[in-house]
C-alpha cells in the first residue's frame, strides 16, 4: 500500500498540477476587476502555503521530534533538512509570483507590503538555516543546531508576521473566506483554486521525498567514506 | 570483556568520529580506581581524543563505554564531566581575570567554600602570583593554575593532556609529586605525553596508542 | 539557576571592566555608526529627526553582532570551555547569566547612542526619554535572542560570518518595534503592539533558552 501511494504520488501530482493549469488559464473566466491577471490567484496562494505552512511546518515538526529523545532519529533530521531546502524554493516561487501579481497592481516590483516582508524574512531564515548546515562537518552537531534554529524560526513566524503587518500593509485582504467565514470565490473558481491548493501541497511530498532519496544516498555514501577512513586509521596502528 | 567492581573506565571498540574522520578507531580499555596510567604516542596518534572521550567531552560514536558508572551513549555527560578534572595544554581559564577571580569563580560555581584557595595556591606555589592576571602568566605557571582549578574540585578521575609540554626542570618534578600524591589519596590518573613520567617511583601503566588504537599496554 | 546567572553575569561584566572593549572599541563604533547613517542619508535629511529612532536601531543592531561575537570570545579558548565543561553549571543558568551580562552592556551602549541621536540626529530630549523603557525591553530581548544565536553559530570557533545570517532575520520585528515605539514616544504617544511585540518577543527568547541552551552547549 505504501509503494503504492509512493508511486502514484508523481503521475497524481502532475495530473493535478496539469487540471489546474488548464482550468486556471483556459476554462475559468478572468475576473471582474482584474482581469486575465487575477489566474494567479490560482498559482500565488497555494504555493505561499505550501511555503509558510507545510514545509516550513514539516521542517519545525521534524526538528521538535529530532530534539525530543524518544523520537531522535536520523530520518527526522533529514526530513526537516529536506523541507526546509524545498522551503526556499517555495518560498522564492512566493515571491516571484507576488512580484508579477503586484507589478501592474502596485505599479513596483516591489512594495513594503507586510506579507511580502515577512515572506522575504522567513526566505532568509530558511537560507540561515542552510548556512547553518553548511558550517557543521560533524553530523550530530550539525543536527542538533539546525534543529534548534528551525524551532527558533518557527516561533519567529507570529512575530515577524504580527510585526510587519502591524507595521504597513498594501496587500488586499482575504482572497478566499471573509472574517465571519463567508466564502468569497464561487463555483468553478473555487473547485479551480482548491485544486491548486491540493496540487501544490502534493508537489511539495513529491519534492520532499525526491529530495530525502538524495540524502540516504549521501548517507550511505559518508557511512562508506567513514568505513574506510576507520580501516586506514586501524592500517596505522598496525604499521 | 568484563569489568572489577573498581574499574573506573570500561571502553570496548570505542570509535569516536569527529567530521568522518574517526580519531579513535575502536579503543579497548580498563581503568582501575586509584590507578596511575600514561597513555603516549605520536602526534595524531589519539591521546587527546581519549581523555577527551573518558572525561565526556566528545561523544562516542560506536562501541561501548561506561566512565564511572555513566554509559557514554546513554548516561548524563554533564554529570560526567562534573567528576573529571581536566588539565588541557591549552589555556584553560579567563585570561582577564586573576589567579585568584578564577579560583573564585571556580569554587562559587562549585558552591565550595572561598577560603580553601589560599591553601590551593600555596600548594601550586602561586601565593605570590595571586593577583596577576591570568594572560601574564608563563606557561608552567598556567600549568599550575589549571592545577589549582582542579584541586579546589577534588575530582575522583584526573585528566591530564600533555601537562610536562613547555615545563622546566622544576616544573616536571613538582607535577611528578603533586601526580604521586593524588593517586595516593585515591584519586585515579590518566595522564597523556610523549615522554614517559620524569620519576620511575611512579610505576605507571604504559599505553600506546597509534591510529586511534591502543597497540601496547605495558605496567 | 539563578545563582549560577548572577555568577555568570558577573564573570562577564568583570571581565568587560578589566579589558574595556566595550568603553575602547563598541561605544565608539556605535558614534561612527550614528554619524556614518547621518551622513549616508545626505546633507538635506542628515539632521531629520525622524529617521533618528530607525537610525538608532539599526546602529545598535550592528553593535549587538559585535557584542555577541565578544560575548563568545570571553568564554576563550577550547581549553577554558573544556575546564568550565567540567564545573558542570546549569545551562539555563549560564544563558541567563550571559544575556544579562550582554543586556547591561548593550543597555550603556544605548545610553550613549541615545544621547547620541539627540545631539546628532536631532531627536527631540524629551521624546528621547520617554522612548528608554521600550529602549530597555528592546535591547534585552536583542540580548536573549543574540546569546542563542551566539551559541548556534558557535561563537569563537564557528565563522564570523554566520552570527549575522543567523541573527538578523531574528532582529528584523525587534527593529521595527524599536523604531515604531522610539516614534511614538517622539510624537507623544505609545502604541500597546509594539510593546507586546517586544515583550512577547523577549518572553519567548527567555524560554527558548532556558529550555535550548543545554542543547547547544551539549554540542
Amino acid at each position: 500500500m505504501k509503494q503504492l501511494s509512493q508511486r502514484l504520488l508523481g503521475p497524481v501530482t502532475l495530473a493535478l498540477l496539469g487540471l489546474t493549469f488548464w482550468l486556471g488559464l483556459w476554462v475559468t473566466p478572468p475576473d471582474k476587476v482584474q482581469g486575465n491577471l487575477a489566474r494567479l490567484v490560482y498559482v500565488h496562494p497555494a504555493v505561499a502555503w505550501v511555503a509558510l505552512y507545510v514545509s516550513f511546518g514539516t521542517a519545525t515538526i521534524a526538528s521538535v521530534l529530532y530534539l525530543w529523545p524518544r523520537t531522535r532519529s536520523i530520518v527526522m533530521d533529514r526530513v526537516a533538512h529536506c523541507a526546509m531546502e524545498v522551503s526556499v524554493v517555495f518560498i522564492l516561487l512566493t515571491l516571484i509570483t507576488g512580484s508579477i501579481w503586484g507589478r501592474p497592481t502596485w505599479g513596483v516590483w516591489w512594495a513594503w507590503d507586510a506579507r511580502l516582508t515577512s515572506t522575504a524574512i522567513l526566505g532568509v531564515f530558511a537560507l540561515a538555516y542552510l548556512a547553518l548546515r553548511r558550517a557543521n562537518d560533524d553530523p550530530e552537531l550539525r543536527a542538533r543546531r539546525s534543529a534548534v534554529f528551525a524551532i527558533l524560526a518557527a516561533i519567529n513566524v507570529p512575530i515577524i508576521h504580527f510585526s510587519v503587518q502591524w507595521w504597513k500593509t498594501l496587500h488586499q485582504g482575504a482572497t478566499v473566506f471573509t472574517s465571519n467565514r463567508t466564502l468569497l470565490i464561487h463555483g468553478l473558481m473555487a473547485w479551480t483554486l482548491l485544486i491548486s491548493f491540493l496540487a501544490f501541497t502534493l508537489l511539495f511530498f513529491w519534492l520532499l521525498r525526491a529530495r530525502y532519496r538524495l540524502e540516504v544516498v549521501r548517507g550511505e555514501r559518508y557511512e562508506t567514506s567513514v568505513a574506510e577512513a576507520l580501516l586506514e586509521r586501524r592500517r596505522e596502528g598496525v604499521r | 570483556m568484563t569489568s572489577s567492581p573498581s574499574t573506573v573506565v570500561t571502553l570496548h571498540d570505542a570509535v569516536v568520529l569527529m567530521g568522518g574522520f574517526p580519531l579513535l578507531s575502536g579503543v579497548n580499555l580498563d581503568l582501575e580506581a586509584g590507578s596511575l596510567s600514561v597513555v603516549t604516542g605520536a602526534n595524531g596518534a589519539g591521546k587527546t581524543s581519549l581523555l577527551r572521550l573518558i572525561g565526556g567531552l566528545v561523544a562516542l560514536t560506536s562501541g561501548t563505554g561506561r566512565v564511572s558508572d555513566i554509559d557514554l551513549k546513554t548516561g548524563d555527560l554533564r554529570e560526567l564531566r562534573r567528576r573529571v578534572g581536566w588539565l588541557g595544554h591549552e589555556g584553560s581559564f579567563y585570561d582577564d581575570l586573576s589567579v585568584k577571580e578564577n579560583l573564585v569563580f571556580c569554587a562559587k560555581a562549585l558552591a565550595r567554600p572561598t577560603n580553601e584557595i589560599p591553601g590551593v595556591l600555596d600548594r601550586v606555589g602561586l601565593t605570590s602570583r595571586a593577583s596577576m592576571p591570568a594572560k601574564l602568566l608563563s606557561a608552567g605557571q598556567r600549568r599550575r593554575l589549571g592545577l589549582a582549578w582542579i584541586l579546589l574540585r577534588r575530582p575522583a578521575l584526573w585528566l591530564l593532556d600533555e601537562p610536562y609540554a613547555s615545563l622546566d626542570d622544576e616544573g616536571r618534578t613538582f607535577f611528578d609529586q603533586l601526580i604521586g600524591d593524588v593517586v595516593t589519596s585515591g584519586a585515579t590518573v590518566l595522564v597523556s605525553a610523549h615522554d614517559p613520567l620524569r620519576s620511575s617511583a611512579l610505576h605507571p601503566r604504559t599505553l600506546t596508542l597509534a591510529g586511534g588504537l591502543v597497540v601496547g599496554d605495558r605496567s | 539557576m539563578i545563582r549560577t546567572a548572577l555568577l555568570v553575569a558577573a564573570k562577564d561584566l568583570r571581565i568587560e571592566r578589566r579589558s574595556r572593549v566595550l568603553l575602547w572599541q563598541v561605544v565608539p563604533f556605535g558614534v561612527m555608526g550614528l554619524v556614518l547613517s547621518g551622513l549616508a542619508l545626505g546633507p538635506t535629511h542628515a539632521g531629520h529627526s525622524s529617521a533618528g529612532p530607525g537610525l538608532f536601531y539599526l546602529v545598535m543592531v550592528l553593535v549587538a553582532l559585535l557584542m555577541i561575537n565578544r560575548s563568545r570570545a570571553v568564554e576563550g579558548s577550547t581549553g577554558t570551555r573544556t575546564s568550565v565543561a567540567t564545573l558542570g553549571l546549569d545551562p539555563a543558568g549560564v544563558f541567563l547569566g550571559k544575556a544579562l551580562a550582554l543586556a547591561v552592556e548593550l543597555w550603556i551602549t544605548g545610553a550613549v547612542l541615545l544621547a547620541g541621536a539627540v545631539l546628532v540626529l536631532h531627536t527631540a530630549l524629551v521624546g528621547t526619554l520617554q522612548a528608554v523603557p521600550s529602549v530597555v525591553v528592546i535591547l534585552a530581548a536583542l540580548a536573549a535572542s543574540g546569546t542563542l544565536y551566539g551559541a548556534l553559530s558557535g561563537g569563537g570557533e564557528g565563522p564570523a560570518t554566520l552570527l549575522p545570517v543567523l541573527s538578523l532575520p531574528a532582529f528584523a520585528p525587534l527593529l521595527i518595534a524599536g523604531e515604531r515605539s522610539f516614534s511614538a514616544a517622539l510624537r507623544g504617544g505609545a502604541l500597546w503592539q509594539w510593546w507586546v511585540i517586544s515583550i512577547v518577543a523577549l518572553a519567548a527568547y527567555l524560554a527558548l533558552g532556558i529550555l535550548l541552551y543545554g542543547v547547544l552547549e551539549d554540542s
